[in-house]
């Protein structure tokens, strides 16, 4: 579990705003990595010109992936929100891919900061403040007909009415946590198998090649699963703050 | 679990540091720079468009300017047909006439030719019957010593000739 643990870097502990520590951990670390891993790779494809090189190719269709994402959720009201819905996409994106660099080999600690739900939770709650946000001014409070869905007989409104809303209030729990459960359990699953490949390798040959080579075998496509899993989670979320945002866009 | 453990003591860092990586994500470059990409993408496809909708254009013209000269073509070769049969026309006529001219000419030329001839057999055949009745006359003169009329002669021989 200690590739988990956030610790402060370059003395900064003592760090506070107002009594709040700011520490500039580990994890604010790879976040600033992962930005400017990003601020890269986005630069890198802004070069505008009309025939795309491979580099401005792979950014394009990055926004194009995304633009189309929102054009199918949303619809054309969608276009506005492609800077979000990117940031938010390629900052997960690149935090999961960037927590599975094997630099572990050389001596370094790779940290997966959306394996924090303090972390994944901040996302979380600004994906649904803006859906909150851009749901009341849009619709005032006819965004409270969102809780009861088009030919729901009189007597079920209200019992309805309650269980939508439960299910909207999970949303921004279910989002962040969803995130924090599918890297950590990731990460963990690498740990475990891992621990058997050294701990059986440490203790007799016997014992390596019965439990240690399996899992080896197993970490290797357990790597390349997470690499899914890393694509798939930013995905994820995206995408359920596209379906939500079609919610505050136009109701149902 | 140390994202658990340590919620007290570093949450305020992560949602701080959240913040401004993630807002400088969005500013920077979700606001920044992504419109710009998008941009060039749009402007792309519009100039793709624009150029297919350029080369249908060329295309329908290239089609009609084909079409109107194949019938301006067309046009010229009925033109050309007419005067070459027109042309024919007028030579065979042209040739017509001048062989029938020369037919006439041709013709008199022979009936001169045939009159002459037929003087010509006329005058032999005068020559013939006198050159006939002299020698007759001298014959009948020296075998027979009579002394006979010219006229007379020349008749019998005449007759003898043209009764074989």
């Amino acid at each position: 579990m200690h590739q988990f643990t956030i610790e402060p870097l370059f003395g900064s502990g003592h760090w506070s705003i107002a009594g709040y520590n700011i520490a500039f951990t580990n994890s604010a670390l790879w976040m600033a990595i992962a930005t400017v891993a990003l601020l890269i790779f986005v630069a890198g494809g802004s070069k505008r010109q009309l025939v795309p090189g491979r580099w401005q190719m792979a950014v394009e269709t990055f926004t194009g992936f995304v633009d189309g994402m929102l054009a199918a959720n949303v619809g054309p009201n969608g276009k506005k929100y492609v800077p979000y819905i990117f940031s938010l996409f390629m900052f997960i994106l690149f935090a999961n891919v960037l927590g599975l660099l094997p630099i572990g080999v050389l001596g370094l600690h790779a940290f997966t900061f959306t394996s924090h739900f303090s972390a994944t939770g901040v996302l979380a709650i600004m994906s649904f403040a803006i859906v909150l946000i851009v749901g009341f001014a849009k619709h005032k409070l006819h965004f409270f007909s969102l809780f009861v869905p088009h030919g729901t007989p009189a007597a079920m409104v209200v019992p309805i009415f309650f269980v939508e809303l439960v299910s909207f209030l999970v949303r921004p729990f279910s989002l962040g946590l969803r995130l924090f459960v599918a890297m950590m359990a990731g990460h963990v699953l690498l740990e475990v198998l891992s621990s058997f490949v050294i701990d059986s390798g440490n203790a007799n040959i016997g014992l390596f090649a019965i439990a240690g080579l399996p899992s080896f075998i197993l970490m290797i496509g357990i790597c390349a699963l997470e690499l899914l899993v890393a694509g798939i989670q930013a995905y994820v979320f995206a995408l359920l703050t596209c379906v939500y945002l079609n919610d505050a866009e136009n109701l149902h | 679990m140390p994202q658990i453990e340590q919620l007290a003591a570093t949450y305020s860092s992560q949602i701080f540091w959240m913040l401004v990586f993630f807002g400088f994500t969005f500013f920077v470059i979700g606001r920044g720079m992504v419109p710009k990409v998008m941009d060039t993408v749009a402007k792309r496809d519009t100039q793709i468009a624009d150029d297919l909708l350029a080369a249908e254009r060329a295309r329908k013209q290239a089609d009609a300017e084909e079409e109107s000269w194949r019938e301006r073509e067309n046009a010229n070769r009925a033109k050309a047909h007419a005067l070459i049969a027109e042309a024919r026309a007028t030579a065979a006529t042209e040739t017509e006439q001048r062989l029938a001219a020369a037919q006439v000419t041709i013709d008199g030329k022979i009936a001169e030719a045939e009159a002459g001839i037929a003087a010509a057999r006329k005058a032999a055949a005068d020559e013939i019957e006198t050159v006939a009745a002299e020698a007759a006359r001298d014959i009948i003169g020296r075998v027979a010593g009579l002394s006979l009329d010219e006229g007379q002669v020349r008749a019998a021989v005449k007759e003898n000739l043209v009764h074989g």
